[in-house]
């Protein structure tokens, strides 16, 4: 189990690291390293240029832009984890973040690493997905943005091109008061999830759901949002028929086969967590408002 | 092959220099390249810990970083957690006496993973759950966990109890 | 300074490892810590099919890659070889035919990662890379996934080389079982599909070989339980005598079983090693470690409980088809202690059980902790819950009703132990060790516990399992105590460590015996140039076989001390006494010799005499063979809660009352027994090695194959009980797997029990969410 060889290139600079995207041939731009690391020790993956990003600095930091919690994308998921802006405008990221993995993965797995791998059992494509993310690509030739609804191309596969990185993840952010839940079934304690959900929720003066967000992981390539359910329920009391009702829509959705996880366990997981994430952050949003 | 590059950093306080290939990993550098042969490897893919060393005092897989990856970066290995006088660390300590140890070759590992979390608790106690939740990227397949986390628990809050007072 | 010092005593003594202080510094020395000048690295190609021809190898690309100093193939290590395949088949009557495995693949793949060829280079980067550029022709052949389907008449063969996949027919049989159901109250019938997990010693396998000219000697450091063993395959495959070949078993990081069997990368680079003349090393990866270490796996029984009005069993009988894998390297013996242990501590007037041993396209299936033993007291406890059930009898006291009592012992089961002989209980009280776990546990109380957790909508169920290991198997282990003019004591054995603390265990004994300190005395275990006869780690053995034999030896040494002091000192012996390296008379410390100065008399200076009436030299060497399988037992209850929509299973209470004879050291015990507990709970919640339907395995990292962490595993709560054996002097008992045997058995019990408002039925292992809920009824779900 060890890497082919390949070529290493550290770039101080972000200007750097897009010059060498642009110029060399199949490279791969190095994160954290802790999904890409592991396929290349077991030459699952075998690129013949490897970019390391850690020594980029301007890459790392959290900032809050506007509405907006801006993570870069080099931001190592333990700093997220432990970051007081995290905690105070986005409680749902900072939730999920302690299923991520483990402790020494999130040492120096990165927020965007995590997101531009879009593993289907992975935590944080799911978080972002509920926030809509608005994601920023980059290449020599200039940058673009994108909803992360709009990443996903298959199964490991993203639209972000070969001589392009993600630099950037934009997280809208929810009003004070807001309640959140991130719930996750795994098959063993601390490990890849089998399905997860991250839920959204902040209710009117009567009780009545004013906004919602549903995102649920695990069922297919890429995670996916209970649309249509969330703005039925605008309006609705949030209470236990309302969450039900959103479990139901969520036990409808389609799954793929996947080892150790049969489609119908997957809907129904769906279902539950939907459910319970759903009940949890309505909850939250009860008393944030009581 | 690729070519070897020179790689310079600091192991256990001490300036330390060797050639490797940059897909050499930090582990087989620090096993193989400096002969610092305490860090173990026992899945090379990231999950079982047993090569879990401290990158600028933080607890990291070494077989899920590169060495180049290391240069001019502080790495602690178990080499380097006695005390200078030869004393163990109060956390080896305490694995021998709740015999958290029986193979040995997760220990390493395990070693690292709670001096980080002694660090992070900062004299604040730990409960159970605690001490289980920060263990689970360290797998063992000897003890059970349970010696390990009587250890743990046991010098967690000692210093909690000594900063009570 | 008349007063007597107290007399320390080690044995019973919760002592301080001997062997902590190195591994806890990372002083410790694995195979992979050796370094040797000119070291070479190996790596082996592996199939990629389940089962092919193999046709022309191509190495030619291989060898020009820079770096790589040679890639060798069968053809290339069968000139250094005295027989085509490697020796070890283990005897056995049942065994149709053996299959044992070639040094690499000759002319036919039998499983995805049967080594094929071999690389070495200057690193194993290198090798690695070599790999890849080795060209095969492999005509894939069909491949035996499920040996239920290779049983079938018609099948495939799984191998070209036998006559059909049916390795073994044998039974376990004893009585008038047909008479037994045909006179039954009740019969309860079930089928059972068994999966346990490999063993997963976090060190994976290893070794390095080296061969020197000069001293014409091969020296294998290799990550075994058996270095023994491992030096008599290599002697006898490269046709050495015993003097040019030594094993050495350094600090093994986890044995758990699979390092018990001699696998073919043993052979191959110790004879590219000889070939080559350079020092070879080769560490498998946790890749290969999935694909080419033997495994324990499936089994699938189909069986029927007969008993009588109140709940006596009056027979068992039914049928076990045992996947074999494609090899047969450790004979019939895993199927066989699954059977046999199925009747565990009950009086079961009647058995028979038909076994069959199928060839499989897959790793060969050996012992991991527990050995089958698992599989056999899983259905024999799963079939009582279903009679408890069935009579409306508590799960306890159907138990209770069936337990050999204290006053049957010694208790010949009818059953026959796996090298012919009776076996037969030898000590224990199975009631009093029930009731206790039940106190410990508070069975009694638990409805009332259930009742309030259902009140908050949360589902908790109670399981309880006995079991019956036999432990400290034959034919004997040696142990030497010697002590030099130094006056230091050096304890050698046959016995093996990886992580059991036998060391320590040594040391206390001796300790005893000669009034010194264990951290006094070194113990030197698991190499073959200091024990000329020796075995290893296998069957929970070594601290019967070894203990006894180091207590023995160990007990020589001190009369011949005492025959000695005696003399210098003008005294009886009896009223001598051995305390701080020192032999003395009793309550006068100053009136003494140090072990050292007798020890030196017994060394003998040119020309002169020994003390009078003793032969030369204080040592004393001992091959202990235990007159009979020591049977350790024990009762394990679980409190689990199941959420009944997650199907998430948390163990929240796990008690073990225990019983292994005398405790030597009750620490290590404990060790041994929370160890095995989780090592069994992983099985039956986790572990589960799967492959296709065209045999290729699903599941080679750890993020697919699941084994127990810090985070899920329990607080193990252990209480002993010392009933001990008769049948050797220490009165000890095996402990190392017992905690395994009874976990799977008690997780679905608590399970099922969870989940009683749903009527399931558990029957297969593991245990997972996906598998509960494809039980759970449709329109009963939360």
């Amino acid at each position: 189990m060890k890497p082919a060889p390949f070529a290493y290139h550290a770039p101080a600079t972000k200007a750097e690291a897009l010059g060498l995207l642009a110029r060399l041939d199949d490279a791969r731009v190095l994160a954290g390293g802790q999904s890409l690391l592991p396929m290349m020790n077991l030459r699952l993956a075998g690129p013949t240029n490897l970019i390391d990003l850690n020594g980029i600095a301007e890459l790392s930091g959290i900032r809050r832009a506007g509405d907006a919690l801006v993570i870069e994308a080099m931001t190592r998921q333990r700093a997220a984890e432990r970051s007081e802006l995290v905690r105070e405008h986005c409680p749902l990221l900072a939730e999920a973040m302690a299923h991520v993995g483990f402790q020494q993965t999130r040492n120096r797995g990165t927020v965007g690493g995590s997101i531009a791998h879009m593993d289907p059992t992975a935590e944080l494509p799911v978080v972002a997905c509920a926030l809509d993310a608005v994601l920023t690509v980059e290449s020599a030739a200039g940058g673009r943005q994108f909803p992360i609804a709009e990443l996903a191309q298959g199964y490991l596969m993203t639209q972000i091109a070969p001589d392009e990185m993600l630099v950037r993840i934009a997280l809208p952010l929810w009003p004070k008061g807001h309640g959140f839940a991130f719930e996750e079934v795994t098959r063993r304690g601390e490990t890849f999830s089998v399905v997860c959900v991250a839920a959204l929720a902040r209710l009117d003066g009567a009780g009545a759901f004013a906004r919602l967000a549903l995102a649920i992981g695990g069922l297919g390539a890429a995670p996916v949002r209970l649309q249509a359910m969330e703005a039925a329920l605008v309006g609705a009391r949030a209470d236990a028929e309302a969450f039900a009702a959103a479990g139901a829509a969520a036990g409808a959705l389609e799954a793929d086969e996947a080892p150790f996880a049969p489609p119908d366990f997957k809907r129904h997981l769906a279902g539950v967590l939907t459910q319970r994430a759903l009940a949890r952050a309505a909850g939250r949003a009860r008393r944030a408002s009581s | 092959m690729s070519a070897a590059v020179r790689i310079a950093l600091t192991v256990n306080g001490a300036p330390r220099e060797a050639e490797a290939e940059p897909r050499v990993h930090l582990c087989d550098f620090l096993r193989h390249g400096l002969g610092l042969t305490g860090t173990h490897m026992g899945c090379e893919h990231g999950v079982c810990g047993a090569c879990t060393v401290l990158l600028d005092g933080e607890s990291v897989r070494s077989c899920l970083t590169l060495a180049v990856q290391a240069r001019g970066r502080s790495v602690t290995t178990i080499e380097g957690v006695a005390r200078p006088d030869g004393t163990l660390h109060p956390i080896q300590e305490a694995l021998a006496a709740s015999h958290g140890l029986q193979c040995g070759y997760c220990t390493p590992g395990v070693v690292m993973t709670l001096i980080e979390l002694e660090r992070e608790l900062a004299g604040r106690p730990a409960d159970e759950a605690t001490v289980r939740r920060a263990l689970a990227g360290n797998l063992c397949r000897c003890t059970g966990y349970q010696g390990i986390v009587d250890a743990a628990l046991s010098v967690l809050n000692a210093a909690a109890q000594e900063a009570a007072q | 300074m008349t007063a007597a010092q107290p007399k320390e005593r080690w044995f019973g003594q919760a002592v301080r490892r001997l062997e902590d202080d190195a591994l806890l510094r990372g002083k410790g020395r694995f195979v992979d810590d050796i370094h040797l000048p000119g070291l070479r690295h190996a790596a082996f190609l592996r199939s990629p099919h389940a089962h092919a021809r193999l046709g022309a190898i191509d190495v030619a690309d291989a060898e020009a890659l820079p770096g790589v100093m040679r890639v060798l193939t069968y053809k290339d290590l069968r000139p250094l070889l005295t027989c085509d395949r490697i020796p070890l088949a283990m005897p056995s009557g049942a065994i149709r035919f053996d299959v044992d495995p070639f040094v690499l693949a000759r002319d036919e793949v039998c499983h995805v990662g049967e080594p094929i060829a071999l690389v070495i280079a200057e690193s194993r980067h290198v090798a690695e890379d070599a790999l890849g550029l080795i060209a095969v022709d492999f005509a894939p052949l069909p491949a035996i996934v499920d040996p239920r389907d290779g049983l079938k008449a018609g099948a495939p063969q799984a191998r070209t080389d036998c006559p059909d996949n049916l390795v073994a027919k044998m039974s376990a049989a004893y009585g008038d079982v047909d008479g037994a159901f045909a006179s039954a109250a009740h019969v309860v019938a079930q089928d059972f599909h068994l999966h346990k997990g490999g063993g997963h010693s976090i060190e994976p396998r290893g070794l390095l070989a080296r061969y020197d000219a000069g001293e014409d000697l091969l020296t294998v450091w290799d990550s075994t339980q058996m270095p023994h063993q491992a030096k008599r395959v290599l002697v006898r495959a490269l046709g050495l005598s015993e003097h040019q070949v030594r094993v050495v078993a350094p600090d093994v990081g986890g044995g758990f079983g699979p390092k018990f069997v001699f696998h073919p990368e043993e052979l191959a680079v110790a004879a590219a090693a000889m070939l080559t003349g350079a020092p070879i090393k080769w560490i498998e990866d946790r890749f290969e470690n999935f694909m080419s270490t033997v495994q324990e796996r499936d089994q699938y029984w189909s069986v029927e409980a007969a008993c009588d009005g109140e709940g006596r069993l009056l027979g068992i009988r039914g049928t076990l088809v045992h996947d074999h894998g494609a090899y047969t390297p450790y004979g019939v013996a895993l199927p066989y202690n699954s059977a046999t242990n199925l009747i565990g501590p009950y009086v079961l007037p009647s058995y028979r059980l038909d076994i069959a041993l199928g060839l499989t396209n897959l790793i060969p299936t050996t012992p991991t902790r527990g050995a089958g033993r698992p599989q056999g007291t899983f259905v024999m406890e799963r079939l009582l819950d279903r009679l408890a059930a069935k009579l409306g009898l508590d799960r306890a006291e159907i138990r209770r009703r069936n337990l050999i009592q204290p006053q049957q012992m010694p208790y010949d089961s009818g059953l026959k132990t796996r090298d012919g002989g009776a076996m037969v209980y030898d000590s224990g009280d199975y009631p009093q060790c029930m009731a206790r776990a039940l106190a410990c546990a508070g069975w009694e109380d638990f409805p009332a516990r259930r009742a309030a957790a259902r009140a908050q909508g949360r589902f908790l169920g109670i399981g309880l399992a006995n079991y019956v290991e036999g432990s400290g198997r034959g034919p004997f282990e040696s142990a030497s105590v010697r002590i030099g003019p130094s006056g230091k004591v050096t304890v050698t054995t046959g016995a093996a460590a990886q992580g059991q603390g036998t060391v320590t265990m040594l040391a206390q004994l001796v300790a005893d015996a000669l009034g010194v300190r264990p951290d006094e005395i070194t113990v030197i275990a698991g190499d073959t140039a200091a024990s000329p006869l020796g075995l290893g780690a296998f069957a929970s053995r070594q601290a019967v076989t070894a203990g006894n034999a180091a207590h023995q030896a160990a007990g020589e040494v001190r009369a011949k001390i005492l025959k000695v002091a005696s003399g210098w000192l003008e005294a009886d012996p009896q009223d001598l006494e051995l305390t701080a390296g020192r032999v003395h008379v009793t309550g006068v410390p100053g009136r003494g010799r140090t072990l050292g100065e007798v020890a030196a008399a017994l060394a003998g200076l040119p020309g002169f005499a020994l003390p009078p009436g003793t032969p030369p030299g204080l040592s004393a060497a001992v091959d202990y063979q235990p007159k009979g399988m020591t049977y350790c037992n024990g009762t394990h209850v679980a409190e689990v809660e199941v959420d009944p929509a997650t199907f998430t299973v948390t163990v929240t209470r796990y008690v073990v009352v225990h019983d292994c004879g005398r405790l030597i050291n009750p620490m290590m015990v404990d060790g041994q027994v929370i160890g095995g507990v989780v090592h069994g709970l992983s099985s039956a919640l986790y572990e589960l090695m799967a492959y296709g339907a065209d045999g290729q395995p699903l599941t080679c990292t750890y993020a697919d194959y699941l084994i127990a962490t810090a985070d899920t595993a329990p607080r193990i709560e252990v209480h002993h009980m010392e009933s001990p054996s008769p049948l050797n002097p220490l009165g000890v008992k095996g402990a190392g797997e017992s905690g395994t045997i009874a976990a799977l058995a008690v997780i679905a019990s608590a399970v099922e029990d969870a989940l009683k408002p749903f009527d399931v039925t558990i029957c297969e292992l593991p245990v997972t969410p996906a598998r509960l809920f494809a039980l759970m009824p449709r329109e009963g779900q939360i």
